[in-house]
């Protein structure tokens, strides 16, 4: 993809929620790669924070870890979210899809936001990230990082 | 017997999401769990052994909501162990964190969570498509809330700033400056803020609590304090495993906190103003009479009322501190550490929050014992629902749903971390 003028790269999560932390660990990843003009933002996937994080950006990129089922690990790619939607996949209960419903009716959404799902499979408490989702998580990285340059 | 189990969704506008399970038979409740926070446990576990400098961050990840709170009741028990006190300027930049959450953890509650029910809207989300001013006033509030927390901690989410002893460095007063300003702002929407959810329809609820906060004799208790009851009990917080102890009890499989062997009383806003009200700021105790709460509040659909009065304090304090703010001649006080026990307590936005620590010889922490306000009104909370659904058993069940949510949404429950959805079971014979 070509990368607007204003792009900012959001990682959503729970640091202390094992696979939770998965889009947090995006960004911290990608930290060093990108361009300067690529902001990256660290959320606890709040829908208050997010709205501020990709204020007037004209793409916004947001990874957060899901749980729909599928296997640990599955990277769920350009998740259409529509206003009203309901995340339930995420742990955030006032979170992405909540943002976007927010951001719509305060006309505060970014020119384009896409976001990427990536499949949690152990949420517990100070568990660290597993290995599929770490692998994922070094997927998803590694694509944003070929994209955004 | 015929066994009814339905789905009702994710109990929503609560932080995080919780379980409900009711069990009636002949018309009556026989069983109730409300299932809520849990994390305090495991953060138990796994602070024992670790240094004595380290529960201030490591229980900070226990809520995403209020971390202030956790730090600075762990600061306080582990720096009352060691036999220090943070007084002056660094504990007025505790104070500061800690009103900047309350803006926060309030505005949130008050303009996305709890409005939403008073005005007829099933979320925050569907009221800001009508209402886009009020709205954006809330996050503005909100967003000073943030600044302040960034400004002192760090970082607006978990701040990094906070040691035991005081900070690792402290702002400077051209660093608070915008901050302040910023506040101002705040103040003028708090004080709005008051006179619109007063406006609000209250159904008319007036409820036998027995209250529990802190008491501070300079001010509206929130960092430190001795513990204060309506019936009339004053105790040092060392006291309190002595008051406050948890028990089983028949119809629920949660722990239910007992003060001085009674069930059910109530930390939170509206124990704090009822204790403590005298000692708001002049605006605020105005603006609490003008919206027409008396010396305490005892409904807890009112509860909004009292949030956003203490938003209104919390601004307005905030800008004297900063006004007369003068930097600390070092970031933190030294100590050693010493092989004893240390309590703390403080006022997070949901209530009285404590903790206990034994510190062993080698510095490291022997035992944990951290008590959230959430676990605290606990019982309250499932007598509030008791009372609400037995009368009411005949109605369908996503009605009687909505209306344990919205009861439960007045106490503003923190339950991030417990079940994702609320099963609300009816067994019905």
């Amino acid at each position: 993809m070509s990368t607007p003028s204003r792009t900012v790269v959001i990682g959503c999560g729970n640091a202390s929620r094992g696979d939770d932390a998965a889009g947090l660990e995006v960004v911290r990843l990608l930290r060093g790669s990108l361009p300067p003009s690529v902001a990256t933002e660290e959320t606890s996937g709040d829908a208050t924070e997010l709205i501020d994080a990709w204020a007037g950006a004209d793409l916004a990129i947001v990874i957060d870890a899901v749980c729909s089922g599928a296997a640990p690990g599955t990277v769920h790619r350009r998740i259409d979210l529509v206003s009203g939607d309901s995340f339930r996949g995420s742990s955030h209960s006032l979170g992405l899809a909540e943002a976007v419903g927010l951001g719509e009716a305060l006309g505060r959404m970014p020119g384009t936001l896409i976001v990427f799902g990536i499949e949690g499979g152990d949420f517990s408490i100070g568990a660290p990230l597993s290995a599929p989702v770490w692998s994922a998580v070094q997927d998803v990285a590694g694509t944003l990082s070929a994209d955004l340059r | 017997m015929t066994h009814k189990t339905i789905k009702v969704g994710s109990l929503s506008r609560v932080e995080g999401e919780g379980a409900l399970t009711v069990h009636a038979r002949d018309g009556r409740v026989t069983g109730m769990e409300l299932r809520i926070y849990e994390p305090p446990r495991f953060f138990e576990a796994l602070l024992r052994g670790r240094s004595h400098t380290e529960p201030p961050d490591i229980t900070a990840r226990i809520c995403g909501i209020c971390p202030v709170a956790y730090q600075m009741s762990a600061c306080q028990a582990v720096e009352a162990a060691c036999g220090i006190e943070v007084s002056g300027p660094l504990r007025d930049l505790r104070l500061l964190l800690y009103y900047g959450e309350w803006i926060e953890s309030h505005t949130l509650h008050i303009y996305l969570l709890h409005a939403p029910d008073f005005l007829g809207y099933e979320s925050g989300v569907a009221m800001a498509a009508d209402h886009r001013d009020l709205v954006e006033h809330g996050l503005a509030l909100k967003k000073a809330g943030n600044e302040l927390v960034a400004a002192i901690g760090g970082r607006p989410i978990h701040p990094v700033n906070v040691k035991v002893g005081g900070f690792y460095r402290v702002p400077t007063r051209a660093e608070l400056a915008p901050v302040a300003e910023r506040l101002r702002h705040a103040r003028d929407i708090a004080r709005e803020t008051v006179s619109w959810v007063a406006g609000f329809d209250f159904p008319d609820v007036d409820h036998d609590y027995t209250f529990l906060a802190l008491r501070h004799p300079d001010e509206y208790a929130i960092l430190s304090g001795s513990i204060a009851t309506s019936t009339g009990e004053a105790f040092a917080v060392e006291e309190w495993p002595a008051h406050v102890t948890e028990a089983q009890v028949p119809y629920s499989t949660a722990l239910h906190a007992r003060l001085d062997g009674e069930i059910g009383y109530l930390v939170g806003p509206m124990a704090r103003y009822s204790l403590n009200s005298a000692q708001l700021c002049e605006s605020a105790r105005q603006a609490a009479a003008d919206a027409g709460l008396g010396a305490d509040c005892r409904n807890p659909f009112r509860s909004i009322i009292v949030r956003a009065v203490e938003v209104l304090h919390a601004c307005e304090k905030a800008l004297r501190i900063i006004e007369s703010y003068t930097e600390p001649e070092t970031p933190a006080i030294p100590f050693e550490y010493r092989a004893t026990t240390g309590h703390g307590a403080s006022e997070a936005p949901r209530g009285t929050l404590y903790h206990r620590y034994r510190v062993d010889i080698d510095g490291s922490i022997a035992e944990a014992d951290i008590v959230p306000p959430t676990a605290q009104n606990q019982a309250r909370m499932e007598t509030d629902l008791l009372q609400l659904v037995e009368p009411r058993l005949h109605l369908p069940t996503d009605e009687l749903a909505a209306l344990c949510e919205r009861a439960i949404r007045n106490y503003d429950p923190c339950i991030s971390c417990s079940a994702h959805f609320l099963d609300l079971h009816v067994d019905a014979q």
